[in-house]
């Protein structure tokens, strides 16, 4: 596998697997495109003029360097480890998304395409991907699930008044997922001039080898951030887990770093005992959907079943690949939050430091305050807290019984 | 000389016909459609998530799920279907992962056990034949391939490397359903593809009609019809087979009284 065994970050192979996980799993049809896309990024990577641009961008147009924060009165609550948060819900558009889009959409226009697609979920990849649509001038179509639209309808507004045509799909559950497959659809149908911008570290190579490239951002930043402030690494990365982007961002730099030791959070909506949740590592097993071999919810006969979760974009029923490949090494552990213990985190941070997270990091702060009062107070926690929840108020104020 | 082969040698290019398993009555569907003269059957099988289909195939998939079909219902079909036709070739059609969740060496070996000739696998592309490909060809299933509008020269010998059975064009770079492929443009690819292969080239994606399928039929091996039946079935219910008897009679009829494409041999 390895061809160094004493590195964590040789993933993917040649072949884009990460161990048994990873691969090309798409159309004939679509095949040529991700070999053209994965010759366009080993070029990219090589020229420095790109880097460049993408520095600049994230630079002057997102906002970074993020903030390294240290949450005081959080961490006096909970009287354990001190909690430190990767300030990434600073971000232009709100949350880690953005960093994965300006990397894409600079691809996409040195490919030469002329039309964007997305999927969303929470709808932070749709606004995040139609922000740069806007930016550099390129039409955009984002597939977002018909329930989605509801939950989350201050983003497809958002969206729309930048510019982008909102598709609500009905297929399915119309979720995540289901938007995924019409995304896939649409680009089948339109190779020639379209370029999918994939929101989260999955889906065929070398997708989930680029936005993890992408999103490294976070981590490299942290980890110099940490060196600066305290003089060394944390003891535990926490990130709060979809598809994996924001998780794999933030704990990809320290992959070598043997002190360190991560928690990768999913979603276990209302329990892992029923089927009412989207925790595809801890409860779900090695299968093939959107172009990747993963670890998935399914049934019996390998049919996908939908996940739930009370965040939007966590709701997804598989996880990047390399995520199946760490929690398979056993380089990260993982675990899951409930939505109520979520709901809990969500309102812990608002009133200890005066934050309002998105739901997805919540489920990252939850597991947080349960490791924190393990741990000594000298031990340091670093969290990614990877988006604001100005999007989430709605959902959390009829969750509370709250009428607006 | 396998069933494949010989639906491929008759005198007449070939009618093959899709429908999704568990949606109807599809023993019966699949009876009408041998009775209306399919050459070859192709057998849906349901998933999820068929992201390469159009809403006709995705609904078809729906009900065949709502109505509860497993895959051991799906392999069931295929037996019985066996049984009552021995010598119709019958390939079963679908995603990779309902076909490798209990592992490949199963589903292989359960698919030659029901009478499966051949496997066409959607999302398994040549650079993941791994997954399910050996095992196929160690149980005797023909792995089929799909070619593309975007399968390009220096691409196409990989793609043939491997695929038996028949070389299955998909003539219009989309999904299933509704949009058609200029004439031209599928007998250019066709002459293409018979230039690199001696497996019989079958046309399908958006061929509705038995004008289309005629004309595709002058130049090509065979002829795959899937969308326009499978509505026949959601439309009508248990009069589906009736249907279905009639459109695929005039299919065949316009396909297998076209003249025979010339082969690779017959240009050399
Ligand atoms: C704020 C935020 N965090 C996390 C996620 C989950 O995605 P990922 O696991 O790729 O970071 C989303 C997805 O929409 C999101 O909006």
């Amino acid at each position: 596998m390895a061809s160094n065994p004493n590195t964590y970050k040789n993933q993917p192979d040649e072949r884009g697997h990460f161990g048994d996980y990873g691969g090309r799993y798409v159309a004939e049809t679509l095949m040529p495109l991700v070999l053209d896309l994965e010759r366009e990024y080993r070029a990219a990577q090589a020229d420095p003029a790109f880097h460049a641009e993408f520095d600049d961008l994230l630079e002057h147009y997102v906002g970074r360097p993020s903030p390294l924060y240290f949450a005081e009165r959080l961490t006096e609550a909970l009287g354990g480890a001190q909690v430190w948060f990767k300030r990434d819900e600073l971000n232009h558009t709100g949350a880690h998304k953005i960093n994965n889009c300006i990397g894409q959409i600079l691809l996409a226009m040195r490919m030469g395409k002329t039309r964007i697609i997305a999927e969303t979920g929470a709808g932070q990849h749709g606004v995040a991907t139609a922000t740069v649509c806007a930016r550099f001038g390129l039409p955009c179509v984002i597939y977002m699930g018909a329930e989605d639209v509801r939950r989350q309808s201050p983003n497809v507004f958002r969206m729309k008044l930048l510019g982008a045509e909102v598709v609500p799909v009905t297929s399915g559950r119309g979720t995540l997922k289901d938007a995924m497959n019409e995304g896939l659809r649409d680009w089948v149908a339109n190779v020639h001039d379209t370029f999918y911008i994939i929101g989260t570290a999955a889906g065929p190579h070398p997708y989930p080898e680029l936005v993890r490239d992408f999103q490294s951002v976070i981590g490299k930043e942290a980890r110099a951030q940490m060196q600066d402030r305290i003089g060394r690494l944390p003891d535990l990365l926490v990130a709060a887990i979809g598809g994996g982007s924001n998780a794999l961002g933030l704990f990809h730099p320290f992959l070598d770093d043997p002190d360190v030791k991560m928690l990768g959070v999913e979603a276990a909506g209302h329990g892992l005992d029923g089927d009412e949740h989207a925790a595809s590592l801890l409860g779900g097993f090695p299968g093939v959907l959107h172009g990747n071999k993963t670890y998935l919810l399914q049934d019996e006969d390998g049919q996908i079943t939908e996940g739930h979760s009370i965040s939007a974009g966590l709701d997804y029923p598989g996880i990047g690949p390399e995520h199946a490949w760490l929690k398979d090494t056993g380089r990260v552990e993982y675990t899951a939050i409930t939505d109520e213990e979520a709901l809990e985190a969500f309102q812990l941070l608002c009133r200890t430091e005066g934050i309002i997270p998105a739901l997805e990091p919540s489920h990252a702060i939850a597991a947080v305050a349960k490791r924190a009062k393990e741990m000594p107070k000298d031990s340091v926690i670093l969290a990614n807290l990877c988006g604001r929840g100005d999007k989430d108020i709605f959902t959390v104020a009829e969750r509370l019984g709250v009428e607006m | 000389m396998t069933r494949l082969s010989n639906a491929f040698s008759k005198p007449h290019p070939a009618l093959v016909c899709f429908i999704t398993a568990g949606d109807g009555d599809t023993a019966a569907n699949l009876d009408a459609l041998v009775e209306g003269g399919a050459d070859v059957i192709e057998l849906g099988m349901p998933f999820t998530d068929p992201m390469a289909d159009g809403p006709a195939i995705q609904n078809a998939n729906l009900r065949s799920l709502g109505a509860g079909t497993t895959t051991a219902d799906v392999l069931r079909i295929a037996r019985k279907f066996r049984e009552r036709h021995p010598n119709v070739p019958l390939v079963l059609m679908g995603y990779a992962n309902p076909m490798i969740r209990h592992g490949p060496e199963w589903f292989a070996s359960a698919a030659k056990e029901a009478g499966v000739d051949g496997v066409i696998c959607v999302d398994i592309p040549p650079e993941e034949d791994d997954a399910l490909g050996p095992d196929l060809r160690a149980a005797g299933i023909a792995p089929i391939r799909l070619a593309t509008p975007t399968t390009d020269a220096k691409r196409l010998p990989q793609v043939l490397e491997g695929s038996d059975g028949f070389l299955y064009y998909v003539s219009v770079a989309g999904i299933t359903g509704k949009q058609q492929a200029a004439q031209t443009s599928i007998e250019d690819a066709v002459a293409k593809l018979k230039a690199a292969t001696d497996l019989p080239i079958a046309v399908g994606f958006g061929v509705r009609t038995p004008e289309q399928a005629g004309a595709i039929a002058k130049v090509a091996d065979g002829v795959v019809v899937g969308s326009a039946l499978v509505e026949l079935v959601g439309e009508h219910g248990s009069d589906a087979p009736e249907k279905l008897r009639k459109l695929t009679a005039s299919l065949a009829k316009a396909v297998h009284s076209a003249a025979k494409g010339p082969r690779k041999e017959d240009m050399a």
